[in-house]
């Protein structure tokens, strides 16, 4: 019996069209757009100045704040400028902009393909060097890697989970990561493990990985400590608090960080970077990012210097396809339509999924029927039906003892609604809206 | 006759009036001494509870009238925005005191990124809310500043005084406009203004709220405010200002000499109810309520009075292209 959660969840079609597409390595482009913010928290403070000659792997904006991430250029050249450039949502967001010339690496970067094992730095000599070379959580949510390796005072880390499930449909990037850098990723698990100072980690990747699994699974017998476990598929079991359930059976509780649970998780993406970081000194700077979708010529895994835009990735699969509805960055469970091909890949871009016409758009509106659906379903144990309602009459008092703020967005409610009830678009206006309170009353 | 019927009504009785005697007593105890004038300010008052005047309606707004007319003397800074100056100067009458005149005001919606002037580049079709469009994305015309034409202003409004026009996809205010405020709020783009209603309805305002540099600005919309500062040179009363590449016209300083609006050269100063000025532009624009539309007019209309003014309609035309 393969383990899961209990609670909710769905089952979405898995369309891993790319997963049998070895990674390929994108060339470097003409011109880069580098955001000051992809993590989570506050934007990192720019060091450059318009026409100063960098080289990839250079520190050009440094996360100052507690909960930042410093930003790499991720080419060689000349800064353009510093300026606005567009950003997923369409808003400008402050970003250096780098004419490329040549493809020059920081001296202190290890290009061999030599795997390091040998891991020579102390505790908190590793969670020093993840946090210079800007590590942040590859999965989506870019939360800052080493803030997440400060265990706070008063808690007691027990166990690493290195998250592999990647249920999100059409992703592949962490699949492939696995199968072609299996090894790297459990050095990465032994570095994260030392910074913790934990004896045990646990992967968990979903069955409709067996490649993936037996790989692991093989490699994990040469190092002390790390399990291998399949998981059955089910979405969204790629979160944080549903992965813990499903491997060791413990609930993290409602507005607590997974670390209540003696948990910390990361994903494999992570364990990677984490690795480069710190044996071969390689910021952040380039990742895997699937490419796919039903109309795509040649989908594929491709890596990608971080500030490429988009469109390059889309021209190197094969252009755009004809009934292209939405380009979506991220998978199609969570990602976000991007406003134009233009806008750069970021930190936290794990695929860009282009949907035909038909696929993208929406359904016809109904009524709610009350048929609870959305309750069944909802991985968190909510009522995502009573918190639309409750957002629409702006009850927001009664939406935070409802647990607004619990949701995380998984999408799952508004998937299987049977009258295609915008329910996520309301809950997650309303969770924000409840978080302003919050933090108001908190004040 | 039945003993039981007797006691019954004695026991009664005497509930009764034991019960009669706390309550007098009791009433004396907590009685409630009130002004009878608030009851009297409310029934003045228009009912609308639309909470235009700060306070939380009507009957609030009455006791705040009353308390401050007896500790100030004065009723300064309270107005009634729904009954204006005849409901204050009847409440002033009530409370013996005198109010002075305040010019009525009207919501104005400051943006004119119609469909023509802001093309849509993307589709949304999520919730139909302007606050939560406005945290998810841009907007369809890609304007970050812009109005999202989703209509939380028509929704909040009481009056059935803003509407969406369906053409433009812009809210539209009307003459039933109370200037509660209520649209003011609940734009997530401060786009919603309200503005002195001016002289028989005249009033000249900068139409868009882009803060952008030129450039990005005009990329998105063809009637965007870019920053130029032509029309703060031009203006001889310093009404206009700007910051953060915007310029903005003062209501209380503007005499709405009309110097300002030819000059701009994306129309984006607008200038409601004037007489029609044959030779500019920026009535036209008025007029349609799109540069475009008066731009096609524009060029139609030479061909059949070749004579009159067409220096500026080229000039018009060619500050478009």
């Amino acid at each position: 019996m393969l383990k899961t959660f209990k609670t909710g969840g769905v089952h979405p079609p898995e369309n891993k069209i790319t997963e049998k597409q070895a990674i390929k390595v994108l060339p470097v482009p003409a011109i880069v757009y580098i955001p000051f913010s992809q993590h989570l928290g506050a934007p990192a403070k720019v060091l450059v100045a318009k026409g100063d000659k960098v080289k990839a792997g250079q520190l050009i904006a440094k996360g100052e704040a507690f909960i930042s991430a410093n930003i790499h250029s991720s080419v060689s050249g000349k800064v353009q400028k510093i300026d606005e450039v567009i950003e997923t949502s369409g808003y400008r967001k402050p970003s250096v902009i780098i004419e490329v010339e040549g493809d020059v690496w920081d001296e202190s970067i290890d290009r061999s393909d030599r795997i390091s094992k040998d891991i020579i730095l102390s505790q908190k000599e590793i969670i020093k060097r993840i946090n210079e070379m800007g590590v942040v959580g590859l999965g989506g949510a870019t939360f800052p890697s080493h803030v997440k390796l400060m265990v706070p005072e008063g808690k007691k880390a027990e166990l690493l989970i290195i998250n592999g499930v990647e249920c999100e449909p059409y992703l592949t990037s962490d699949h492939r990561l696995m199968l072609e850098k299996g090894e790297e990723i459990l050095v990465g698990t032994q570095i994260l493990m030392i910074a913790l100072g934990v004896s045990k980690a646990m992967i968990g990747i979903e069955n409709n990985k067996p490649d993936a699994i037996a790989h692991l699974t093989e490699l994990a017998k040469n190092f002390n400590g790390i399990q291998v476990h399949g998981l059955k598929v089910k979405y969204p079991q790629g979160a944080e608090k549903q992965l813990i359930k499903a491997l060791v059976n413990r609930e993290v509780p409602s507005g607590k960080l997974p670390i209540e649970v003696g948990a910390v998780v990361h994903n494999a993406g992570t364990s990677f970077a984490v690795y480069e970081a710190v044996q071969k000194n390689k910021p952040l700077f380039e990742r895997v990012v699937t490419i796919t979708g039903k109309s795509v010529k040649n989908p594929g895994n491709f890596l990608v210097r971080i500030g490429t835009p988009v469109s390059d990735l889309i021209a190197a699969s094969g252009g755009l396809p004809e009934d292209t509805g939405k380009i979506i960055g991220g998978g199609p469970m969570m990602g976000k339509a991007l406003v134009s091909p233009e806008v750069p890949i970021v930190k936290g871009t794990s695929g860009i999924l282009i949907m035909n016409r038909e696929e993208s758009g929406r359904q016809e509106l109904k009524n709610c029927i009350r048929c609870g659906k959305c309750i069944t379903v909802c991985p968190m144990g909510l009522e995502p039906w009573l918190l639309e309602k409750l957002v629409i009459n702006e009850n927001f008092e009664k939406a935070e003892a409802e647990k607004i703020v619990d949701c995380m967005e998984c999408g799952s409610c508004h998937y299987t609604c049977p009258s295609k009830r915008p329910l996520l678009d309301y809950i997650r206006f309303g969770k924000g809206k409840v978080l302003q309170i919050i933090r108001t009353r908190n004040k | 006759m039945n003993v039981e019927l007797i006691y019954s009504v004695a026991t009664l009785g005497l509930i009764g009036s034991v019960s009669a005697v706390i309550l007098y007593f009791v009433a004396q105890k907590f009685k409630v001494i009130e002004d009878p004038r608030i009851d009297q300010v409310q029934e003045v008052l228009p009912s609308a509870n639309c909470g235009g005047c700060g306070f939380a309606g009507c009957r609030a707004f009455a006791e705040a009238l009353v308390m401050q007319g007896g500790e100030k003397g004065n009723l300064d800074g309270l107005k009634c925005p729904v009954g204006g100056n005849d409901v204050m100067a009847q409440v002033a009458g009530i409370l013996g005191l005198t109010v002075e005149q305040q010019d009525p005001v009207i919501a104005v919606v400051r943006c004119n990124g119609s469909f023509a002037n802001s093309p849509k580049k993307v589709i949304f079709e999520g919730a139909t809310s302007c606050v939560f469009a406005h945290n998810l994305f841009a907007g369809e015309g890609g304007c970050p500043y812009g109005c999202l034409g989703l209509g939380d202003c028509v929704k909040v409004c009481n009056f059935d005084a803003i509407d969406i026009d369906k053409a433009t996809g812009l809210p539209v205010v009307n003459e039933k406009c109370v200037a509660c405020g209520a649209c003011v709020t609940a734009c997530p783009r401060k786009i919603i203004e309200l503005r002195p209603k001016g002289k028989k309805d005249r009033r000249i305002f900068v139409s868009c709220v882009n803060q952008e540099k030129g450039g990005p600005a005009k990329k998105n919309c063809a009637v965007a405010c870019i920053g130029c500062g032509k029309c703060v040179k031009v203006c001889a009363f310093d009404a206009i200002t700007l910051l953060n590449n915007l310029a903005y016209i003062d209501p209380l300083k503007c005499r709405l000499c009309r110097k300002c609006a030819p000059e701009c050269p994306t129309g984006a100063i607008h200038e409601l109810n004037f007489p029609q000025k044959k030779e500019t532009l920026a009535t036209e624009i008025n007029k349609t309520g799109s540069r475009n539309e008066a731009l096609t007019e524009k060029v139609s209309e030479p061909a059949m009075t070749p004579d009159s003014k067409s220096g500026n309609n080229n000039g018009g035309i060619s500050n478009e292209t």
